[in-house]
């Protein structure tokens, strides 16, 4: 927003400036990249940060009395404050560093999920989820005896408040669900979820892969107690993720990987654990990672992320719109509140085909079951194909979509 | 596993390629885009002897990520000394590769499948893309369990 209170005219132009790869061309055509809910493009800015780190300001964390390596602890920590801005968390303590969110709801299950969660209690999931907010929950059913419990979707996709409030109860203790579906773009209702369970006791984990690219995400007024992402889908580098958990539970939760940097004191009789959120950060941590996705937020504070996200809103409604012309082509997940990611099937077409011609028109989409074959089972397909747009994309990006959709259907069927 | 014809309940038809490998590269060669080359490999698909769904079962699946594939091992008809085997996928393109495979292996003695290079063989067709094992399309898996079954 500007001064004036106006969101101001989205320049996409400019902004696919930033992204230097949105340049090149895959085999002979121009990159049209439909694949943002994968892992998403990085703009200069990202890439120089990490090259200006390893080029200058590197050395490691929390050790040394020198320049150097207190220049990165520092650069590290500001890392640590950008994230803890950028979703409003009471405390930078409240924010830990983790290589993936992947790691960070194995950490939650593991450490949070031992020490509380027993023979016979809940854990509540969706059916949309993606296997990295199951199979934790899988192994821990296994190590506690407790029981799974899966929340169902409407036809369009969209969540049902009244079920879920229905299946869960005094025996509920976690409800861990995806902010935003990954293979439908459903927005799930969070702060209702988190509302009902909460009235029962139980503690609320969100998946916030997709959640944090597409909203602006307030921790505290979600009324959430563990929000995880990756840095990757949000511009960000690979191999570093964000666990966001209140900071009276990550004082109650147990250490989940022993090392350096993590204790307090250490002696063949006892050892003390560091205070959060050292204690979760055991060995030298993704530094150079952390750092990356401070730049990522930089950059994302520097944008308009109003107008970013009106322009990916009118990314999907074009999309839906011209899939639903191409004959033969069905649209999974319409729910009415939807963030920029759309499945489809086309008839006759396996996706496996349909992802691979189109790649030769230099358009990236994702074939398959996107980690989610429980709610591919569900939806009755063995797979989708999958178009997921970021605000660097465009409706001419669209298009080429389309066409490169019925060059497939000329070669395919 | 290898499953012999005569043991299979459906005694499922194994691919006898009408065609070299040879003749392939040749037919491939006329192609001067990509959409006719992956024309003519759906085309190949097509012409597949039919796999029963009977046999499209868990241990007859290849693992890939984005696509089915199912295959069993056996012999030619009345050859017991050579191998073949049938295949089949839910995707064009795979079932395409699936007889390319087949002109490849199918038919051959187990020594003549041990020596075949397949990378080099796609490589030959401009196809070497699918053949390599960051495609989970299940060829790589599928080149395994045949070069196992033969050599078992």
């Amino acid at each position: 927003m500007n001064a004036l209170g106006k969101a101001k005219v989205f320049d996409v132009d400019k902004i696919r400036a930033d992204f230097p790869i949105l340049a090149r061309q895959v085999h002979g055509k121009p990159l049209v990249y439909l694949d943002s809910a994968a892992s998403a493009q990085k703009p200069q800015s990202v890439i120089d940060a990490i090259s200006r780190t390893y080029g200058h300001e590197y050395a490691n964390v929390h050790r040394g009395a020198y320049y150097l390596s207190e220049m990165a602890t520092r650069a590290y920590e500001d890392a640590r404050e950008k994230v803890r801005l950028f979703i409003n968390a009471a405390s930078p303590s409240e924010v830990v560093f983790t290589k993936g969110a992947t790691e960070a709801i194995n950490l939650v299950a593991h450490s949070f999920g031992r020490a509380f969660i027993k023979a016979g209690d809940e854990i509540v999931l969706s059916a949309v989820e993606h296997h990295s907010n199951i199979v934790p929950w899988q192994l821990l059913r296994e190590a506690t005896g407790c029981v799974l419990k899966i929340a169902p979707m409407e036809a369009d996709g969209s969540f049902n408040l009244e079920s879920f409030a229905a299946i869960i109860g005094p025996k509920t203790k976690l409800v861990a669900v995806a902010h935003v579906s990954n293979v439908l773009g459903t927005i799930l209702p969070v702060r209702e979820i988190a509302r009902l369970a909460q009235a029962v006791g139980a503690k609320v984990l969100l998946d916030g892969c997709q959640g944090i690219v597409h909203q602006i995400v307030d921790v505290q007024d979600l009324g959430c107690d563990f929000y995880v992402f990756s840095g990757h889908k949000l511009y960000g580098p690979t191999g570093i993720g964000i666990l966001w958990a209140r900071a009276e539970l990550l004082n109650a939760m147990p250490p989940y990987q022993g090392g350096g940097d993590m204790i307090e004191s250490v002696s063949f009789a006892k050892t003390t654990w560091a205070p959060a959120p050292a204690k979760f950060e055991a060995g030298t941590p993704p530094i150079v990672g952390a750092i990356g996705l401070g730049a990522a937020i930089d950059y994302l504070n520097s944008i308009d992320r109003v107008a970013a996200t009106a322009h990916e809103e009118d990314l999907l409604r074009h999309a839906m719109s011209s899939l639903a012309q191409v004959p033969g082509v069905r649209l999974i997940g319409t729910a009415r509140r939807k963030a920029a990611v759309q499945s489809f099937v086309m008839e006759g077409a396996h996706p496996h085909d349909l992802a691979t011609v189109l790649d030769r028109s230099g358009v990236c989409v994702r074939a398959g079951h996107h980690c989610a074959q429980p709610l591919m089972e569900l939806l009755g397909v063995s797979a989708t194909t999958r178009a997921s747009f970021a605000f660097y994309n465009t409706r001419a990006e669209v298009d080429a979509l389309i066409a490169a959709l019925r060059k497939a259907q000329e070669v395919l069927l | 596993m290898t499953q012999t014809a005569t043991s299979s309940p459906e005694n499922p038809e194994m691919i006898a390629p009408e065609i070299t490998f040879a003749e392939l590269v040749e037919n491939f060669a006329l192609f001067d885009d990509w959409e006719d080359r992956y024309r003519y490999l759906i085309d190949l698909g097509r012409k597949l002897p039919l796999f029963p769904d009977s046999l499209k079962t868990e241990l007859n699946k290849v693992r890939g990520c984005m696509s089915q594939v199912w295959l069993v091992t056996g012999h030619p008809p009345g050859d017991p000394s050579k191998f073949a085997f049938a295949a089949d996928s839910d995707a064009h393109i795979v079932k395409g590769l699936i007889a390319v495979l087949g002109v490849l292996f199918s038919g051959q003695t187990p020594a003549a499948v041990a020596s075949i290079d397949p990378e080099a063989a796609f490589a030959k067709l401009g196809l070497d893309q699918h053949l390599s094992p960051t495609r989970r399309n299940g060829v790589v898996a599928m080149v395994a369990r045949i070069k196992a079954a033969a050599a078992a």
